[in-house]
């Protein structure tokens, strides 16, 4: 049954249909006779997800509550909380700045405010959305073994969805307003950045100062915060007791964060179209004049597309930002290498993994943005250079950025242990050769601004360049310790990449 | 002198020669196209949509591996030899392909680079074609904020600043404006009179009128009719039954050339 046109049911329809597409579309990688295939691996990943669940929280279901495990929810659920906000914030800023069909709504007759008071709600649902099939594993252990009081856990996503999304939209429309249209774009996806990483890292570089580790529940168990922490029946562990369950926290974090999202969409929907129409206007000319003019430099082919990667990448920094999460994570093992090296405590063994893992995820990224991402295929295609050279040059130009990245962290690793440097950059080298063979071998033709789907291009090279890089970081864990026991990762890895060539498609 | 004993003497040289290109995805795509582009001819490609057009240029430029046939750009084998035979071709599409975040300068250089042109005749070059088609002022600000016109003129630009022998040309001034067509066009014009080769994809049959020197018409693959506007006519009166109408425009003679073979087929 279709409501009657222009009111918010019948919005609400329209938009339900069109995320089920978009849904749809993105898990099946546009092929819908993929979606069996796709539904049958969903059930296989939750069925061993509910394994995982019960082997990590199946003992703690009836434990008793005390300020270790309030502290210990409350850390977790404060981490999850602040990634919705960065991903509500991001979903946010593209509401704002993607056409799409807000040049049909805003051109239309209808009252475009009911429109975006769904959309705005819309977000929140999906927030909540994303974190269930993450949580609900370990939520549906505890409800079997601790019984039906965990159930409260749901009802916390809800309050979490709605407050991250009604905290998103606030930040977002603020820096609108304080910085401008022109700006926002960019701020908020660093904000976003920042937020989602911030909990993290922060509690990493405090674990790393305090405690020599780059543990966080170090922290959370420390007796300093077990000491400061407020009493059992204090309003902070609301989240935290919801979660267990308590109906009156329950029924306050519900209500508060329903309450906080319906204030946002009461200031905000009035002015969403406003605001759309601003940011659309943001015109982006430089102004005549205002770039240097240079004189053309001779350059090779080869050259010519090194530079061309390299100043894109520079210019973009919605795609900076983009890649900016994964360079945060660099922030501790930093601080950890600069801690170790003034206590000489040999934490560096804790470091190699992690540079190996970030230097495996920034390849992959950067090479499916050089090899895949390009927006005169044409162009490149017809110049009168062999596949071969455009290709290599295009990999020169990933390299290059790995190794301005990671060769000063390798340098100061090497003068505090040269054998811990080696292994490193060993890592590095492999990673990177690894993640990006792995982009060449599925690669296709996008656009560069299609960056945040390209999990969605290939599914097996997603989980192909993940896996390559955790087996070589745990391969250069290993041979820290021992080269001898550093073989057998060093198998599964190398399985793991030749499996991606098997199973990457034939380039034309 | 007779039209054979010119030819005998002076041996015609093609800048394009297709023979026997077969293309096919679902179904054939290019079926047995043979098509001989002179050197210094303005040539228009015509058809219907789904004919082809776009496939067989997109099979000259390198874009597209075509099943059988032969491709051959000012006597190289394109097929054999791309790298040479791109050396002097230049491709645009009717979507401009240039990069949001460089300058047309630095999008010229980039080409020019690519096609491994000295900067110094690139820099030239470059002035020349910015100020040729009015970019002059916004030759230092980044693509990102230029209109649908302004992005076919640096593309056109990136085009012409390895000043290739034959032009590629699919369906270049859908969405312009005005002012932006004439330009184009008029920039297209004195490459011919250069001595430069341009084969071109339209579906403004004007264009085709006023500015080529022969007409092809290819429906479902295959060439149909070519010659110049008055061949045409005649090849369509002729397929009537009936002489040839002096006045008919080539609309006319294009719909019944097209009607014609749908109705063969």
């Amino acid at each position: 049954m279709t409501a009657a046109p222009g009111t918010t049911i019948w919005f609400a329809q329209h938009e339900s249909r069109l995320a089920w597409r978009d849904w749809l579309s993105m898990i099946t990688a546009g092929r819908r006779e993929r979606l069996r295939r796709v539904a049958i691996a969903i059930l296989v990943f939750a069925v061993f997800m509910h394994f995982v669940a019960y082997w990590m929280v199946g003992p703690y279901a009836d434990a008793a509550i005390d300020k270790s495990m309030l502290v210990t929810i409350s850390g977790s659920i404060l981490l999850s909380w602040l990634l919705m906000v960065s991903q509500a914030m991001e979903t946010m800023t593209r509401a704002f700045y993607s056409r799409s069909d807000l040049d049909l709504i805003l051109a239309s007759p209808v009252a475009a405010n009911k429109l975006f008071a769904i959309r705005i709600t819309t977000i929140a649902i999906a927030m909540a959305a994303m974190a269930v099939p993450l949580a609900a594993p370990f939520i549906n252990i505890l409800i079997v073994q601790g019984g039906w009081h965990w159930l409260g856990a749901y009802g916390l996503i809800v309050a979490m969805g709605a407050t991250s999304t009604a905290l998103a939209v606030g930040l977002t429309v603020a820096l609108f307003r304080l910085i401008g249209p022109k700006r926002t774009r960019l701020a908020a996806q660093i904000v976003a950045a920042v937020i989602g990483a911030a909990f993290v890292i922060g509690l990493q570089v405090a674990a790393i100062l305090s405690y020599g580790t780059i543990s966080r529940a170090s922290v959370l168990q420390s007796q300093a915060v077990l000491a400061h922490a407020p009493d059992l029946d204090s309003i902070v562990w609301w989240p935290a007791r919801a979660a267990l369950g308590d109906i009156i926290p329950l029924v306050g974090v519900l209500a508060l964060g329903l309450a906080l999202l319906g204030i946002a969409i009461v200031l905000v929907a009035p002015r969403f179209g406003e605001y759309a129409l601003v940011a659309a206007g943001t015109g982006n000319f430089s102004h005549a004049g205002a770039r240097r003019q240079t004189a053309f430099r001779p350059a090779s082919p080869q050259a010519a597309l090194r530079r061309k990667e390299w100043l894109l990448l520079r210019r973009d920094p919605w795609l900076v930002s983009q890649t900016l999460m994964q360079m945060l994570y660099l922030i501790p093992p930093a601080v950890l290498l600069w801690h170790s090296f003034d206590n000489g405590n040999g934490a560096y063994a804790l470091l190699v993994p992690v540079l190996v893992m970030a230097s495996g995820q920034l390849a992959g990224g950067l090479a499916w943005l050089t090899i895949s991402g390009e927006d005169a295929p044409d162009l490149v295609a017809t110049a009168p250079v062999p596949p071969r050279f455009i290709l290599r040059a295009k990999v020169e130009a990933v390299l290059g950025v790995i190794g301005i990245v990671f060769t000063p962290l390798v340098a100061v690793l090497a003068l505090a242990s040269p054998w811990h440097a080696l292994i490193a950059a060993t890592g590095i080298i492999i990673a990177t050769a690894a993640a990006t063979s792995i982009q060449l071998w599925f690669r296709g033709q996008f656009k560069r601004s299609q960056f945040r789907r390209r999990q969605v291009s290939s599914r097996v090279a997603t989980f192909a360049e993940a896996f390559s890089s955790i087996g070589w970081a745990a391969t250069a864990a290993v041979a820290s310790a021992s080269l001898i026991l550093a073989v057998a990762p060093a198998i599964l890895a190398s399985l793991v990449v030749l499996g991606a060539r098997f199973m990457a498609p034939r380039q034309s | 002198m007779s039209q054979r004993m010119q030819q005998a003497m002076f041996p015609q040289k093609f800048a394009l020669e297709i023979s026997g290109l077969r293309k096919a995805f679902d179904r054939p795509a290019v079926d047995g196209l043979d098509l001989k582009v002179r050197e210094g001819e303005f040539y228009a490609l015509l058809g219907p949509n789904g004919a082809g057009k776009t496939t067989t240029l997109r099979m000259v430029a390198g874009l597209l591996r075509p099943d059988s046939g032969a491709i051959s750009v000012s006597g190289i084998d394109a097929l054999a030899d791309p790298v040479a035979a791109k050396q002097i071709m230049a491709w645009i599409s009717d979507e401009p392909m240039i990069y949001d975040k460089l300058t047309p300068r630095e999008y010229l250089e980039f080409v020019a680079g690519l096609w491994g042109i000295a900067p110094d005749v690139a820099e030239a070059r470059t002035q020349d074609l910015l100020s040729w088609l009015d970019l002059t002022a916004h030759a230092n600000e980044r693509c990102e904020g230029f209109s649908k016109g302004m992005r076919q003129k640096v593309a056109l630009a990136g085009a012409l600043v390895h000043d290739p022998r034959v032009i590629i040309l699919d369906e270049p001034l859908t969405g312009l404006d005005a002012g932006s067509a004439r330009q184009v066009k008029s920039v297209l014009r004195e490459r011919v009179d250069a001595g430069g080769t341009i084969v071109m994809t339209t579906h403004i049959l004007e264009v085709a009128e006023r500015m080529a020197d022969r007409i092809g018409v290819i429906a479902h693959g295959r060439l149909i009719a070519e010659g110049t506007l008055d061949e045409l006519r005649i090849a369509a009166g002729a397929q009537a039954g009936v002489n040839a109408v002096a006045s008919a425009t080539l609309e006319d003679t294009f719909l019944a050339l097209v009607a014609e073979q749908a109705q063969a087929a």
